[in-house]
């Protein structure tokens, strides 16, 4: 009788998700997978948030040297992508990259290191539970747009846009998975299917591969773009990051 | 040879006497298994094989890990407290590198 319930409840969901209504990632995830998220002692992120917090602290132009402990950087990660002030579009990691580099006089790490996944990991993980609140208005619009026209477009071999699965068939079993909203919210996030860390970007590129489209580079113009759009349409939902995913 | 690497040990804040305590530990490491197939480069095997944990005097725990052990691997079980003291976690590496890390257990 609770098992009929609980099929019940899930069929309830699945229903629910098939409608407009756009949903926190968690929520797709299984139980399992979600209380593993929860919990810093099982989840292999926290691997990474331990690297990006000793990061944080070294070197003598460390970050902690100008911007005191890393609890400051609260509600950060729901705030970007955001225009800076020479008009360029930046994802945190593309303002940590700037920071390390105009700032801390350092080689940038590169897009995908080890040490930028952490320590954008540990930085995002200060705004966890927050409601992302990207700014879409102003500089920023041209962005958004942009984003929402690659979202809406059709793609790749198999001529798909993102909508058709994320809003279409979110709640509905693809390749095993169970389709999610398609939100950013939880990256970098540790991904099982990559044994590690990673990035939206790099997530990004596998959606593309998968409809057999163009991959973008990582932190390229188009990913940015999107990933401002993305940002805006899980406006309210919580910050998740560090994620993780299957 | 020994050194240092990076892992989250989770442990009771403090427990009893007696008392049957959870030991979580989670470890990074690409726990490389090998790579010998026609067409690809061959890469040696580099997994961490061994787990060795002692506390108060004994081996408490020792696991023999595969090469088809996922990266990263999350290891539970659980010990029974006897004395306020350290608990050494031991990893052993193919190619002889031994790598150690402490957790602090309080018995209350």
């Amino acid at each position: 009788m609770i098992r009929r319930a609980v099929l019940l409840a899930g069929l309830c969901a699945a229903t629910l998700a098939g409608a407009a209504e756009i949903r926190p990632t968690r929520d797709y995830l299984s139980p399992e997978l979600r209380a593993q998220q929860q919990d810093p002692s099982r989840h292999p992120g926290w691997l990474w948030v331990d690297e990006g917090e000793a990061l944080w602290r070294r070197g003598e132009t460390s970050c902690q040297s100008c911007h005191g402990d890393i609890a400051r950087m609260a509600g950060v990660a729901a705030r970007y992508p955001a225009v800076a002030s020479d008009g360029a579009l930046l994802n945190l990691e593309g303002r940590i990259e700037r920071c390390r580099t105009q700032h801390q006089g350092q080689p940038a790490f590169g897009y995908e290191s080890d040490e930028l996944l952490a320590l954008t990991a540990a930085i995002a993980l200060r705004s966890r539970g927050m409601p992302m609140s990207v700014a879409v208005d102003g500089p920023a619009a041209p962005f958004l747009e942009a984003g929402r026209r690659l979202y809406e477009t059709r793609q790749g071999q198999l001529n798909l846009a993102c909508g058709q699965c994320h809003d279409d068939n979110a709640g509905r079993r693809l390749r095993g998975d169970v389709i999610s909203n398609g939100l950013g919210t939880g990256y970098p996030a540790y991904r099982l299917e990559w044994n590690g860390m990673g990035s939206l970007h790099r997530r990004l590129r596998a959606c593309s591969l998968g409809v057999r489209a163009t991959q973008f580079d990582l932190g390229s113009p188009e990913y940015l773009a999107l990933e401002l759009f993305l940002a805006d349409r899980a406006r309210g939902l919580p910050v998740e990051a560090p994620g993780l995913r299957r | 040879m020994s050194g240092s690497i990076i892992a989250r040990i989770t442990l009771p804040e403090s427990a009893k006497k007696g008392e049957v305590v959870p030991v979580r530990v989670i470890v990074r490491h690409p726990m490389e298994r090998a790579v010998d197939a026609p067409g690809l480069r061959p890469v040696p095997r580099r997994i961490l094989h061994t787990l060795r944990v002692t506390y108060a005097g004994a081996e408490v725990f020792r696991m023999e890990m595969s090469p088809g052990i996922a990266a990263n691997p999350y290891v539970e079980f659980t010990t029974v407290a006897v004395e306020t003291g350290p608990m050494v976690f031991e990893w052993e590496e193919d190619g002889g590198a031994v790598y150690r890390r402490e957790a602090q257990l309080v018995v209350a």
